[in-house]
């Protein structure tokens, strides 16, 4: 154990001698490793960045939202397109509140319709929604309240507001308990919904009533069997795991429910967030992998710079191999000096790269307002990979290093 | 006072070289003994293969064919690494260009002669250039040193591990007499000191003369061998 430490010693004492005294080429030789860690590190934290963005903001919706829409019908051969004919109803909503694994539904219908309110004025989407609308879609109230059971059975003329709509109706007032006049119908702001921010389906530019209210003012479609058409069926089920068992049980229902036979095609569509974040996962994976791959070829260029200098190294302290063998060194000692300088370089290489990439990341998330993620397996990853690339490319000047015949070394100029 | 023993023992050494596709015979049968504490001279020409019979003797070459017995035990058959052992920790060389590492100090250079013998002991290597008459050179490159200065180093490097054999390879060759004459007297002083065997490889009689034994080489073979 104690001859151990003293060999260590002598290898490091030795190994520091080649780097310190021949220090601008040993910068060069890290200078690659540093270069290819580095950008490693800031293109991975990049990939990861935008991966966590883009699920935060779809998990804003709600991962276990699932959305049924009305799918094309064909008439005679001729395909209508899709969300413009109401083939889902009220009832079929209902329908599917009873099945398995849905912790809630809620439907809603929408139309644009104008918006006045003390002067201001503006086309808006208005949703009628029933209760559960708000839960379901993962919207919060910032001001005031959502309509109650007894409202929505009434047919109250109740409004919630977008953010967007907020602003453009009511600048500079408080909107709650004020009134907003819709078609023929006029209307009491009871609350204001929070910002979703410009994600898509976004609620600010739109306003919510109940759809009660909105069946009395907008002439809904009534399908073929008397069913309330709505726009859309959402429903929150109990975890992302059951989507695909949801899917399934909703596709066959619905095609009982709207007599669908055994050949024609579905006149709905069902798309989960679950589905969706799957989908955005694996292309930001692929997306973090392909930048991952761009910067391994610059740490492996940075390898090979490892060796070009490593050889040229031995080539030039050829007299000094000669004169440590002639003082006694064995083969391998020389070998393992150099593999040492070789590892010891790029392993300090790696970590300069490290901080460098970490520095430069954290940069690029203020400056490029990119958001930047990096993880401690990725460090790691790199630190390692760089010290086997410092073995791998080390290895062969190493063994020439440790070869060389003494006489003749010493001989060299 | 130990007995003398042999040191060396060689018995009809050869050595050939392949050169292309003919052999270059540089030494043909040379058989010759070392007492332990002796101070011998290699005299010979160039050519005459009195630096490849010092090479053998240093165990940085082997012998093509015959035995070489060094204390005792047969060299010939022994691996690079046991070679390596034997070079590290018995035997110290001089060399007539010194052979510095000119990056480092003098210090350093002398504590680099203990790396492969056993470890590096700062007090010892400062001792081993005090004894050279460089202590306040210590901290100087070899390049920063005269001649006589950077033998002198490279005599303290080859002296701070004690060997028992040192080989000095036309010592005072690229020295002017004044400090060929110190390098000469530092050598006689330590082989004194320390009953160390030295052997001297020369093409001048004076260096020589300072020995107890002369041998002649010409062609691969020692011709004479004179003592003092």
């Amino acid at each position: 154990m104690k001859k151990r430490l003293k060999d260590i010693r002598i290898i490091w004492s030795t190994v520091w001698l080649g780097i310190s005294t021949h220090k601008l080429r040993s910068f060069l030789t890290m200078l690659g490793i540093v270069i290819g860690v580095a950008s490693v590190i800031v293109l991975m934290s990049i990939g990861n960045g935008s991966k966590e963005n883009i699920l935060n903001r779809i998990g804003s919706l709600g991962v276990n939202l699932v959305t049924v829409s009305p799918g094309a019908v064909s008439f005679g051969g001729v395909r209508g397109m899709p969300s413009q004919t109401s083939t889902l109803t009220l009832e079929d909503a209902e329908a599917i509140s009873e099945l398995p694994y849905v912790n809630t539904v809620a439907a809603s219908y929408s139309s644009s319709m104008q918006l006045i309110a003390s002067g201001n004025n503006m086309y808006g989407s208005v949703n009628g929604v029933t209760t559960d609308y708000l839960k379901v879609n993962n919207l919060n109230i910032s001001s005031g309240r959502t309509f109650t059971e007894f409202e929505y059975n009434q047919g109250a003329a109740v409004a919630i507001l977008g953010t967007n709509v907020k602003e453009t109706l009511f600048p500079d007032t408080d909107p709650l308990q004020q009134q907003l006049r819709m078609g023929n119908i006029i209307l009491t702001v009871i609350g204001v919904l929070s910002s979703e921010g410009d994600s898509f389906g976004s609620a600010d530019n739109s306003i919510l009533v109940p759809l009660t209210t909105m069946q009395q003012t907008v002439a809904q479609p009534r399908t073929a069997n008397g069913g309330h058409g709505v726009s859309t069926i959402s429903l929150e089920i109990a975890d992302q795991s059951y989507a695909d068992v949801v899917n399934d049980e909703i596709t066959s229902l619905l095609r009982i429910r709207h007599e669908i036979s055994a050949n024609g095609e579905d006149d709905f569509s069902i798309s989960s967030m679950a589905e969706l974040v799957e989908t955005v996962s694996e292309t930001a994976n692929t997306l973090t992998l392909l930048l991952g791959a761009v910067a391994a070829i610059s740490l492996l260029v940075g390898g090979i710079g490892v060796m070009n200098i490593m050889l040229v190294s031995v080539l030039e302290r050829t007299r000094e191999i000669g004169i440590r063998k002639a003082l006694g060194a064995r083969d391998r000692d020389i070998w393992t000096q150099f593999l040492t300088e070789a590892a010891i370089l790029t392993l300090a290489g790696g970590i300069i790269g490290v901080i460098f990439g970490c520095v430069v990341s954290i940069i690029v998330s203020h400056v490029a307002a990119i958001n930047t993620l990096i993880s401690p397996a990725i460090i790691i990853m790199a630190v390692s990979v760089s010290v086997a690339i410092g073995l791998f490319f080390g290895f062969y000047p190493a063994w020439n290093a440790s070869r060389l015949d003494p006489i003749e070394a010493l001989r060299s100029e | 006072m130990a007995a003398k023993t042999d040191m060396i023992r060689l018995q009809n050494i050869t050595k050939v070289y392949p050169i292309g596709k003919r052999e270059l015979t540089v030494l043909k049968g040379i058989t010759l003994n070392i007492t332990q504490g002796e101070m011998v001279a290699i005299m010979g020409a160039s050519g005459s293969g009195k630096t490849t019979l010092l090479n053998l003797l240093g165990c940085l070459d082997k012998p093509t064919s015959g035995t070489y017995c060094f204390e005792g035990k047969e060299v010939n058959g022994l691996t690079g690494e046991e070679l390596a052992r034997i070079r590290g920790q018995k035997i110290g060389f001089i060399f007539q260009t010194f052979n510095l590492l000119s990056r480092i100090t003098a210090l350093a250079n002398v504590e680099l002669g203990m790396t492969y013998a056993g470890g590096v002991n700062h007090e010892r290597a400062k001792e081993a250039l005090a004894r050279v008459g460089l202590t306040a050179r210590a901290n100087h490159r070899p390049i920063e040193l005269s001649g006589g200065e950077q033998q002198r180093v490279a005599i303290a490097r080859a002296m701070v591990k004690n060997p028992a054999l040192l080989l000095a390879d036309e010592p005072t060759g690229q020295l002017d007499s004044q400090s060929g004459a110190d390098i000469i007297s530092v050598l006689k002083e330590m082989h004194a000191e320390r009953n160390i065997t030295l052997l001297v490889v020369t093409h001048d009689i004076n260096i020589a003369r300072n020995c107890q034994r002369i041998i002649h080489i010409k062609d691969g073979e020692v011709v004479t061998e004179e003592d003092l």
